[in-house]
């Protein structure tokens, strides 16, 4: 199974984290693990999430999360996680 | 997963600049030789656009699993003139219109490989193909093409060096920008992903995905956050740097590959600047400790930042290739614009950093009544630095008619903006007009 990790910047202000989950949920996707913080004002959160497919549905996904983060004014990214994997470990 | 990783590959990526500059796919066109140059830009064409059909959606979907941006998606293919042996350079259109077509038809950025490697003498299909450069470069439009004319090995083709002065002020006069798409090597590389210079090597595999990377901006930060510390702390922090850069070339590479149903060749990891500011590999060496580049002093911190940056490379990838280094364009680099307006960057102090970057002389605006001979003296001046040092010197230089020295002159895209430098004045045409072959340097009793 692959994974994702959603992350999530912008000001602080109430339905970030609704707004992210219902989405999540609306696809039917697990979140595995997450980590949020507020640093003077600014809510930062990442998610690590299953896929159970990448194409259409990543795509699809990655599509309403975009338009969430504009809703939302915040700036949220949906990558594989081999990314991040790739850069810090050998 | 620790978030302080995610933060910095999320930031290297929007604030950086950290991008794939390329996915280049080599094709070998070895096996469309046919009867009649019609028959082949047939074949050619058949060839290309089958393999690279999917090329272009399959990058695009990496992009977004990614959120990496891949720049440009290309494709190299066996230099033509090994191709057309046999045509005239009025059939050479055939072929040159067969890759501009196929190109289109797919959706890349550029297609590389109309190139000749000339380095110890000509045969009828490298002169067919430099005789048609003029026509071939205004006529279409993707089409990028290179000409190899000196080696380590072999050593200087003077005639050749000559043919390609001409050649350049004949692109000139029917156009000022054409000459942005040739560049004229010593040593050229197989397997080099990069334009103008990409074409796909005789010994290559039939069909590979080669990748470069690129990043300025990440190691001009990773920098500032050494401030003050002795140089060897700069080169470990280059090289830990570039190792996280190439590791995404060498995962983006490698999926790319897999998904297309071909081999994986390189990752090139080449400082690559792009207009941009934050993206400039002038920044960097500015970064290192120089008020401006090209003050006393660029070629060392240039010197270390490319070996770094190999250093570093070299062991996030399964394999490195291409030019790998650092790249030193006028045009395409905010900061090189800014020291030559302040005249601090010369000619001649950019010849002296060729010695130790990772090409040579590129995107360099000069006046177009600068003489062939003139021109080709310095395709000359690079060659031999290149042949005598074992590595890979290139001339990609921009006579513009009608421009006078300190002009912009406009490239368009990531090519950028130049402003015209000054040459000196003086005479090579004796030199350049006695032609011949300069003999390849001796390989022991160096000094």
């Amino acid at each position: 199974m692959a994974k994702a990790v959603v992350t999530v910047i912008g000001k602080d202000k109430p339905g970030i984290i609704a707004g992210v989950s219902k989405t999540l949920s609306d696809h039917n996707i697990n979140i595995l693990d997450v980590s949020q913080t507020i640093m003077s004002d600014i809510f930062t959160m990442s998610m690590l999430v299953s896929l159970a497919q990448l194409d259409e549905e990543f795509n699809k996904l990655q599509d309403d999360l975009n338009l969430l983060g504009k809703q939302l004014t915040v700036e949220i990214h949906t990558q594989r996680e081999e990314i991040f994997d790739a850069m810090s470990r050998v | 997963m620790e978030t302080t990783q995610i933060t910095e590959t999320i930031n290297m990526v929007s604030e950086e600049h950290l991008d794939i500059r390329t996915v280049t796919m080599g094709i070998s066109l070895l096996d469309t030789i046919a009867g009649t140059p019609q028959e082949t830009a047939k074949n050619i064409y058949q060839k290309i656009t089958t393999y690279a059909k999917n090329l272009v959606k399959v990058t695009q979907q990496i992009e977004r699993e990614f959120g990496i941006p891949i720049t440009n998606k290309r494709i190299s293919v066996t230099p033509i003139a090994l191709i057309a042996g046999k045509a005239t350079p009025d059939e050479m259109l055939y072929y040159a219109h067969a890759l501009d077509d196929a190109a289109k038809a797919v959706g890349v950025d550029f297609i590389g490989g109309y190139s000749a490697l000339v380095q110890k003498g000509f045969a009828n299909g490298d002169l067919a193909l430099i005789k048609s450069l003029p026509r071939v470069l205004t006529e279409t439009d993707l089409v990028m093409s290179s000409v190899n004319i000196g080696s380590t090995k072999a050593g200087i083709n003077l005639d050749a060096i000559k043919l390609m002065g001409e050649t350049i002020k004949a692109i000139t006069d029917k156009s000022d920008t054409a000459n942005a798409k040739m560049v004229v090597f010593a040593n050229a590389v197989e397997d080099n992903p990069f334009m103008a210079g990409a074409f796909h090597g005789v010994s290559e595999a039939d069909v590979v995905i080669n990748v470069g990377v690129s990043g300025p901006g990440v190691v001009k930060r990773a920098i500032e956050k050494v401030k003050g510390e002795s140089i060897q702390v700069v080169a470990e922090t280059i090289k830990k740097t570039a190792f996280k850069i190439t590791r995404v070339g060498q995962m983006v590479g490698a999926l790319a590959a897999e998904r297309l149903g071909v081999e994986f060749g390189i990752v090139d990891l080449s400082l690559a600047p792009t207009p941009a500011r934050g993206d400039s590999v002038a920044e960097v060496l500015e970064e290192i400790g120089l008020e401006m580049v090209g003050t006393h002093g660029t070629t060392a911190a240039l010197m270390l930042l490319n070996d770094a940056v190999k250093k570093g490379g070299v062991m996030a990838s399964q394999r490195v290739g291409g030019l790998s280094g650092a790249f030193i364009p006028v045009s395409e680099d905010a900061g090189m614009i800014d020291a030559v307006k302040a005249g601090v960057l010369s000619l001649a102090k950019l010849e002296a950093m060729t010695a130790v970057c990772s090409v040579g002389l590129d995107m360099i605006a000069i006046p177009g009544e600068t003489d062939a001979t003139t021109i080709a003296a310095m395709i000359a001046d690079e060659a031999a630095i290149g042949v005598q040092n074992n590595k890979t010197t290139a001339v990609r230089i921009l006579p513009t008619n009608g421009a006078k020295v300190g002009d912009m002159i406009d490239y368009g895209g990531l090519l950028g903006t130049a402003p015209v430098m000054s040459v000196v004045e003086k005479s090579s045409a004796e030199f350049i007009n006695r032609g011949g072959h300069i003999p390849a340097p001796i390989h022991s009793f160096k000094n």
